[in-house]
């Protein structure tokens, strides 16, 4: 199975939506419109498209504090996104979650989590559920090299293995825990290493390129819905930003080189669909260029929509507590 | 009608909202063998699938409810008050706060039954009644049934209702037999206890006595004690902490003008002071001395059998209490 034309645009779509959603978040929080943190995803935009290309709208996804991007990548609205992080009524959670809690339940996506690795348990339980109500929907869950060491980590991919659960642990390994590198945290070569210790595949792959994602992704969907239990997957990528914005702190820190970032970002996942598309005959540079300006004004129409969004009114404070009433 | 213990209560409970709705099912440690005595029975009725024995992984099988919840399960959780640290990330971070944080889109029909063990020799790692931490956080409901009667009716809300609780199983209550009645006898065929709705267990005109969970049977014992001095005592039990009948809490006493709380919990920071602290601001003026809250010591519990029951509420304390709101 390959993908189609189709598929191979909207998944650049949805990379430079990614792309230019953050370029555009960087922007207004440096004009001081973004009270909170956020941290970019710039760079490592292959690897959520590439997931989210090989799930279905009832697949369910969660993901951590860097998860502008993975919302997006599952299809969700840009407008909603950007007026969530302005914290406006019209946001995703109507302005009480923010930047690290984006949600989007009716696609699938059953939000981000501020506490890294703090989500993976609850993919596993969606997972789970899909066992016990016999329902063919699977669970990915987005959490990088630094969760990787979190007991969350480690419990829900032991519950996972040994219940069979369909379940794919999506490792985004950008190098770097804020300013630790998982070479001083991670006890093995890689990540992917450790699957073999919970009895499932441990698939390592290059994160900057969003077809080799879609494959390794799409397999572990097989296995999974085929019950045949979780996956491993180690996408290696990088995190071209610093770790948040409003940091200045580690902005100027020097746990990485300069070297290693222009190094880096000579693999930028972007050019490198790009390129893929047009030299396999599937698209022309034309097409990708009118693809780009087509996000472009989107992207401006998003933060147009979230800009003119109203606050939330007081009276909101005390809603959304409750499922039944106390 | 027949007398239960409170254990029973809870089986009954399980096994019947079980039975309504295949949703529900139980996780936890050592529920197929039934260790802490409310599960026997369970796998041969409703299958492996229905009633999962867990790793030891607490934050692990927590977060995975509170998963499986947002994709239509109804998990019932078993564990310890002890255990509930190590599950913490996942209480506070995600159960309390997912449905808010997401402006109402997570439903989260979970129910964690978490057994009390304390007064019974278990040193200070197993004898935690760690209920107001709880209440401290905004996002859980806070159940504590004094009873076999309340622990039935309570624990069929929990599984019915839409958010996450957290039920606390009194355990010295948890032998303690209480007339429950038959599903036959019931107008409803069902027994259900709603949430926010005080029991006053016995009325009285000259004090009034708030107790929490294990805290009631104090109460109860120290009320016939100064019965025979003719001392009334009007007994409340909240049955939940979250949300809390604060109503006929504040009109008891404007009635009486004498409160006691009487709280297993530590006492800094717990359900006691806060009811105290309650009364204190919007009942004031019905008070006609101050407040008395008997609640454990602010020490850990040490193991000694010469030392641990030193530190827990008795009725010897709530009988000293009600004496000096008596004057």
């Amino acid at each position: 199975m390959a993908l189609d034309k189709q598929q191979l645009v909207e998944m650049y779509r949805r990379m430079c939506r990614i792309r230019y959603f953050e370029e555009a978040v960087i922007e207004i929080h440096s004009s001081g419109e973004l009270i909170g943190p956020a941290h970019p995803y710039i760079g490592e935009e292959a690897v959520a498209v590439g997931a989210c290309a090989a799930l279905r709208d009832t697949d369910r996804i969660a993901g951590n504090h860097r998860s502008h991007g993975h919302p997006i990548a599952k299809g969700g609205d840009v407008n909603r996104a950007m007026a969530e992080i302005l914290g406006k009524s019209d946001g995703y959670c109507k302005g009480k979650g923010g930047s690290m809690h984006l949600a989007d339940f009716s696609i699938g996506i059953l939000g981000e989590s501020g506490i890294v690795a703090s989500s993976v348990p609850i993919a596993t339980g969606a997972a789970l559920a899909a066992k016990l109500s016999k329902q063919d929907f699977v669970s990915l869950v987005f959490f990088g090299d630094g969760a990787s060491n979190q007991g969350a980590c480690h419990e829900s991919m032991n519950m996972a293995s040994l219940w069979d659960l369909p379940v794919i642990f999506m490792c985004e390994n950008n190098g770097y825990a804020i300013t630790t590198s998982y070479k001083n945290s991670v006890s093995v070569d890689h990540v992917s290493d450790r699957a073999s210790a919970y009895g499932m595949p441990g698939v390592l792959i290059d994160g900057q390129d969003a077809i080799a994602v879609w494959e390794a992704t799409n397999e572990a969907v097989r296995r999974a819905r085929a019950g045949e239990g979780p996956t491993l997957i180690e996408a290696m990528t990088y995190r071209f930003e610093d770790h948040s914005l409003g940091l200045d702190k580690i902005r100027k820190s020097e746990y990485r080189t300069q070297e290693e970032v222009d190094e880096a970002m000579t693999r930028d996942p972007l050019p490198i669909h790009r390129s893929a598309m047009i030299n396999q005959g599937f698209v022309t540079a034309t097409e990708c260029d009118e693809i780009e300006a087509t996000v472009h004004t989107e992207i401006e129409g998003a933060v147009e929509f979230a800009r003119n969004s109203p606050y939330p009114q007081p009276e909101d404070l005390y809603e959304d507590m409750w499922a039944t009433p106390v | 009608m027949a007398t239960k213990t409170y254990i029973q209560a809870i089986a009954e409970a399980t096994i019947e909202e079980m039975e309504r709705d295949k949703s529900v099912f139980t996780m936890g440690e050592d529920l197929r063998h039934s260790v802490y005595g409310a599960t026997a029975g369970l796998v041969e009725r409703f299958g492996e699938d229905r009633v999962l024995d867990t790793p030891l992984s607490e934050n692990g099988f927590f977060g995975a409810a509170l998963g499986a919840s947002l994709c239509g399960m109804r998990p019932i959780v078993e564990t310890v008050t002890s255990f509930l640290w190590v599950g913490m990330d996942q209480l506070i971070s995600q159960a309390a706060k997912m449905r808010y944080m997401f402006g109402g889109q997570a439903e989260l029909p979970v129910t964690f039954r978490v057994r009390m063990f304390y007064a019974r020799g278990a040193s200070a790692h197993h004898s935690d009644r760690n209920y107001p931490v709880f209440m401290n956080t905004p996002g859980l409901k806070i159940i504590c049934p004094s009873n076999a009667y309340d622990a039935k009716g309570l624990m069929k809300t929990a599984v019915r209702d839409n958010d996450v609780c957290l039920l606390f199983e009194d355990g010295i209550a948890i032998s303690s037999r209480t007339e429950v009645p038959d599903n036959a006898d019931l107008p409803n065929g069902e027994l259900l206890v709603p949430f926010g709705v005080a029991n006053i267990v016995q009325p009285g005109s000259d004090v009034t006595i708030v107790g929490i969970a294990g805290g009631v049977q104090h109460a109860i014992d120290a009320a016939k004690v100064l019965e025979a001095e003719g001392v009334s005592a009007e007994i409340i039990d909240p049955r939940t902490l979250v949300p809390l009948d604060t109503e006929t809490i504040l009109k008891s006493v404007a009635k009486t003008g004498r409160l006691v709380v009487v709280d297993p919990a530590h006492k800094m920071c717990s359900a006691g002071s806060e009811i105290a602290a309650i009364v204190a601001q919007e009942g004031f003026w019905d008070l006609q001395a101050p407040i008395q809250v008997v609640a454990s010591e602010q020490i850990n519990v040490p193991y000694s059998p010469a030392l641990e029951p030193l530190i827990y509420p008795t009725p010897e304390k709530v009988v000293s209490a009600i004496r000096t709101v008596l004057g």
